[in-house]
């Protein structure tokens, strides 16, 4: 029979064990931290920007390359393009432009955008104001939509960064709370 | 059962039932055996289509399923059982103790493998066919785009974890509770040391592991979106958590290899080992280390540099302690007075073929250059002689080494070598070509090459043959030992010193009743 | 015929190109570029550091092994029983363990200065003069230049009867495509690189440049090419059934013909828009479609139409297939989410989705007996 002080053992072990299961799921909220520190990933590029006073003042001696970029996801069939691949901007500037997407299928879809920017460095400098990617979009069959998007790069963006890449994967969310047969396998 | 004292219960329930930690070592060393074979069965698949350029024998689906079934029962069926076996025999021998700490928790984390194993085997027969998102299992290859029967791998890598940590609990409490009067722990040999430290890595990492399955559990059937950017998810998070698991999970399946090369290599040179304290302090930064280099494996998906380069440095660095055993080896044998026993011959290869791997693995941790090496067969090669030139070499080095304390009988020593001389040739033909065509540019994991990868591919599947055939071999060498054979003295070998040896051969069923007083 | 214009291009070139090729390919051999057995040298300056700091590794690590090994294969020799050695009891000495704690510490030093080096300039994208867009698809890959509105995809050229052993293997077997990346020598092309379904990873050897291809992310690289040739590499990242059969190929070109290039295939793309409104004969439609259906369909549902049980669902005889066209035009162009089936409208354009579906609904005794033309399409997708 174990004794009582194999049995604190262990009972401290499984609980450490349990700690570590939770601890795998804790990864993910401190991958988003370590995203945010590093300046990686949309979590901190998906949210609105909030602008101190004063950071739009425009640094017309400093010009960057900003380029956009629409890709569509596998399963989705929106026609979906920035107005421009690339524009010029300066930092501090409050800039505008809008893509475009139809949806040619027979039934009304939702979308959600998801952005991406490289490098990753310049992540965090990149400031959107107003996003179609802040919310799902919704068209009817055959509908048609300019998204307006409208952003400010930080002017404390490190001078070696002269262009970024913002680009969005559309993906179709259309009853994205998603039943269990959606897979290989158990299609058709 | 716990209060049967005499022997062993006659028939199959004194193995369902038993709490004995020799039987259950045995079940774990037979079972891992097995599962050795089958994912041996599932590596000759592999290599005898790639023995020419051109599909010939498998589909490229079913190839998929073979190349991820042959990693996850290797990996977490035939490695890890075989240490957990190991541990079980010897570790009460070894600290003096009469069992293990809590033997029925010992019985069950046998048993659940058993059922682990059969629910991933099954797959093989289900619709859509087993797992083929390879053992490192990404997301979304292994949620959105997996076949049906991934539910089915979730559910069984649960019961492997659950088992594992078990099984760790289990010989921590041991190692802390159950040594014998005067074992120190600077005292304990040194497989007792890195199972110690191992075991902590299990309970640290295995729960992880649950967890990302979990996560998988979820996206594929609940609608989450862990993985899935579509949800606001990340697929390189998937591989995060993973390697979070997977970096220390390959240190598991070292670290108890360390252990046995340190008990082998004394006896035969028939000289103590050489710096026994920085062997612990190199086995605990090595297990420490093994926490934060887990990104190396993802140096490709683009992580910001300053990342890149914390992980190139922290993994650099584990060539110290590593480099400090491989010197604290050497320095063993040198002036020794050496014998060449299997247990030996098996150490010293572990020790070279170990280190080439290791050399390879300081080659891969250079960010650029794994930009070259990153998923081709360079990879493929390290981790082979890494885990079957290192892991699995030390695996054969202890079974032999303690084979004649477990039957009471020596095996025969001519059948012996004759298996360590061709599975040394069989493991060199098959993994040391790898690494040219890895070089070479030939990816992994594909089941059809370009033309100037053919002869070092028909080279490997030569050597993956004579490998899979050599361990039959082994079969009859330890047939042999177990019906007959020269009676065993308790020292067994001449140079051989510890607590396990001052107990009969055969080990009694139950030993150490009565602590042994340690000096 | 891409084969034959590589092999034409450099013969059409005057001597001095081919004497530049001839000299750089000596140059290249010298230094194993086309090894079996080392890492290949490449054509850019990265590759080249990289492929200088793998050998120096490679000589460091040697240098340990001989000297671990040596030391060790000595008292493998000397120190044995057998010749009657007699054990010493030595088993400690803080110098010497600090000695060899220490210096590996060095050495390590020594690789990784110039390795970071290295990593920094790999990471610098900036200032490219042109920019590609790759995006990794279940078994193939999209190239498209965004600032030209052009793209196309680019899939396995080797023929299934080399694969299945029916006919000799060519020489580029599996490292060859319908149509290569195309870039300028001489310019620093970046590439921004990205997936639609699964992750993929984009590895060319001769610019040792490798980035992971994944969904919903763009991850990017570059490269500076001095010489026009062409290189192959392969997907290295497992994703799925046809992994092993999506190469990639880059076809460098001069500065002056890839300008000229990219003016081509924007007036190629617009006489493929013109044959949208033209009809087709059933047998014309059959025949592209067949084409169509075994480059992008067969990989999943198989050249037989039986697909795979439990994995890529039968078109012989589906209900989809033998049913109302609209369903069957429904699903090619729109796919079905959460599966491998893919949404094909925003891939295909309208005569190959048209010839594809009409292929479907009358091979392999499905024979429907119905057809589609382009414009039926069209006016599909525009919701008529």
């Amino acid at each position: 029979m174990p004794t009582a002080s194999t049995r604190n053992i262990a009972l401290r072990l499984g609980a450490v064990a349990v700690g570590m299961f939770g601890f795998g799921f804790a990864l993910v909220p401190i991958y988003d931290v370590m995203c945010k520190v590093l300046g990686v990933s949309r979590e901190t590029i998906n949210t609105q920007a909030q602008l101190k006073p004063g950071s739009t003042s425009a640094d017309a001696s400093r010009t960057v390359t900003m380029q956009f970029l629409a890709n569509n996801d596998g399963g989705m069939s929106w026609d979906f393009r920035p107005h421009q691949f690339e524009m010029r901007v300066n930092p501090g500037a409050m800039n505008n432009t809008t893509f475009y997407v139809r949806n040619p299928a027979h039934k009304a879809m939702v979308a959600q955008a998801v952005p991406s920017v490289s490098p990753a460095e310049a992540a965090p400098y990149l400031h959107k104001t107003e996003c179609f990617c802040f919310r799902q979009q919704t068209l009817a069959a055959g509908g048609e939509l300019d998204m307006p998007l409208q952003f400010v790069i930080d002017q404390a963006l490190p001078k070696d960064i002269r262009t970024i890449t913002l680009s969005y994967t559309l993906f179709d969310v259309t009853g994205a709370a998603g039943t269990a047969d959606q897979r290989v396998g158990a299609s058709n | 059962m716990g209060a049967d004292h005499h022997g062993p219960a006659k028939g199959l329930t004194r193995w369902l039932f038993t709490t004995n930690h020799k039987d259950i070592g045995s079940m774990y060393l037979w079972f891992s055996f097995a599962m050795f074979l089958m994912g041996g069965t599932f590596a000759l698949v592999i290599r005898s289509e790639l023995f020419q350029p051109g599909l010939q024998i498998v589909k490229p689906e079913f190839f998929n399923q073979m190349t991820t079934m042959h990693g996850l029962v290797m990996v977490f069926g035939a490695i890890m059982p075989a240490w957990v076996g190991l541990a079980n025999w010897m570790v009460p021998l070894m600290i003096g103790a009469p069992d293990m700490a809590l033997p029925r928790m010992n019985n069950w984390s046998f048993w659940i493998l058993p059922f682990a194993f059969t629910m991933l085997a099954s797959s093989l027969f289900m619709e859509g066919g087993a797992p083929n998102f390879g053992w490192t299992f990404y997301a979304p290859l292994s949620t959105t785009y997996a076949p049906p029967s991934v539910t089915y791998f979730i559910f069984g890598v649960h019961l492997m974890g659950m088992s594992s940590i078990m099984g760790s609990i289990n010989i921590i409490a041991t190692i802390m509770n159950l040594r014998a009067p005067g074992m120190t722990y600077m005292k304990m040999p040194m497989f007792v040391w890195t199972w110690f430290i191992t075991a902590f890595l299990l309970i640290a990492v295995m729960p992880v592991l649950a967890g990302v399955v979990t996560m998988m559990l979820f996206d594929i059937h609940f609608g989450t979106s862990f993985f899935s950017a579509a949800g606001g998810g990340d697929p390189v998070l998937f591989q995060h958590v993973f390697w979070f698991f997977g970096h220390p999970e390959v240190y598991i399946m070292i670290l108890p290899a360390f252990g046995v090369v340190s008990e082998v290599l004394p006896t035969f040179s028939r000289k103590p080992l050489f710096g026994y304290s920085s062997m612990v302090y190199a086995t605990a930064s090595i297990a420490f280390l093994s926490f934060i280099v887990w990104a190396h494996h993802m140096y490709t998906v683009g992580m910001p540099i300053a990342g890149e380069l914390f992980f190139m440095y922290a993994t650099m660095l584990i060539a110290v302690p590593t480099g400090v055993k491989v010197f604290n080896w050497v320095t063993t044998m040198f002036k020794g007075s050496m014998t060449f026993e299997t247990p030996m011959l098996f150490a010293i290869a572990f020790i070279i073929l170990f280190t080439i791997g290791g050399l390879s693995g300081l080659m891969l941790s250079l960010a650029p250059l794994d930009f070259q090496y990153h998923d081709t067969y360079f990879v493929v090669a390290h981790f082979h002689y890494v885990l079957v030139q290192g892991a699995l070499f030390a695996i054969y080095c202890g079974v032999y080494y303690w084979l004649p304390k477990w039957t009471g009988h020596m095996y025969d020593e001519t059948l012996a070598k004759t298996h360590f001389w061709m599975t040394f040739i069989g493991v060199n033909t098959a993994f040391f070509p790898m690494h040219f065509v890895g070089l070479a540019g030939m990816p992994r994991r594909i089941p059809d090459y370009a033309l100037q990868f053919a002869d070092y591919n028909m080279l490997s599947t030569i050597g993956a043959f004579i490998t899979g055939f050599s361990q039959l071999i082994f079969v009859v060498v330890v047939i042999k030992c177990i019906k007959s054979g020269k009676q065993a003295t308790d020292q067994v070998w001449d140079g051989a010193h510890g607590l396990e040896w001052t107990v009969a051969s055969p080990a009694p069923y139950h030993t150490f009743s009565v602590p042994p007083q340690v000096r | 015929m891409l084969r034959a214009q590589q092999r034409r291009r450099p013969l059409a070139g005057s001597i001095a190109t081919a004497a530049i090729f001839m000299q750089s390919a000596m140059v290249l051999a010298e230094q194993g570029a086309r090894s079996d057995t080392n890492m290949r040298y490449g054509v850019t300056d990265v590759s080249h550091r990289v492929y200088d700091l793998h050998m120096l590794s490679l000589w460091i690590c040697v240098a340990i092994g001989v000297v671990v090994f040596g030391v060790m294969f000595y008292s493998i020799f000397a120190h044995r029983k057998s010749r009657g050695a007699v054990a010493s009891h030595f088993h400690e000495s803080t110098k010497l363990e600090i000695a060899w704690t220490v210096l590996p510490f060095v050495i390590l030093l020594f690789m990784a200065i110039p390795a970071t080096k290295t990593l920094t300039d790999i990471y610098n994208t900036d200032d490219a003069a042109l920019d590609v867009r790759i995006t990794g698809y279940q078994w193939k890959w999209k190239y498209s230049y965004p600032k030209d509105g052009v793209e196309y995809f680019s899939s396995l050229r080797t023929p299934r009867d080399e694969i299945n052993n029916l006919a000799p293997k060519g020489e580029n077997y599996l490292l060859d495509v319908d149509e290569p990346l195309v870039i300028p020598a001489g310019k620093k092309v970046r590439f921004l690189i990205t997936a639609a379904d699964v992750i993929h990873s984009w590895w060319m050897p001769d610019f040792s440049v490798k980035r992971d291809a994944i969904p919903g992310f763009v991850n990017e690289s570059w490269a500076i090419v001095p010489e026009p040739g062409i290189y192959r590499g392969q997907c290295t990242e497992l994703c799925g059934k046809e992994h092993g059969f999506m190469p990639i190929v880059v076809r460098v070109l001069p500065e002056g013909e890839f300008s000229a290039w990219i003016a081509t295939r924007k007036e190629e793309a617009a006489k493929e828009r013109e044959l949208m409104s033209q009809s087709f004969t059933m047998e014309q439609t059959m025949e592209r479609g067949k084409g169509v259906y075994e480059k992008v369909c067969a990989a999943c549902h198989q050249p037989s139409g039986e697909g795979i049980p439990g994995a890529f669902p039968a078109l012989k005889g589906s209900k989809i297939a033998m049913g109302p066209i609209e369903g069957h035009l429904n699903i090619v162009v729109h796919g079905k989410s959460g599966t491998a089936m893919a949404a094909f409208g925003a891939q295909l354009n309208e005569v190959d989705l048209a010839a594809v579906i009409t292929y479907e609904r009358n091979a392999w005794g499905n024979n429907v007996g119905d057809m589609l033309q382009p414009i039926d399409v069209a006016n599909f997708k525009k919701g008529k």
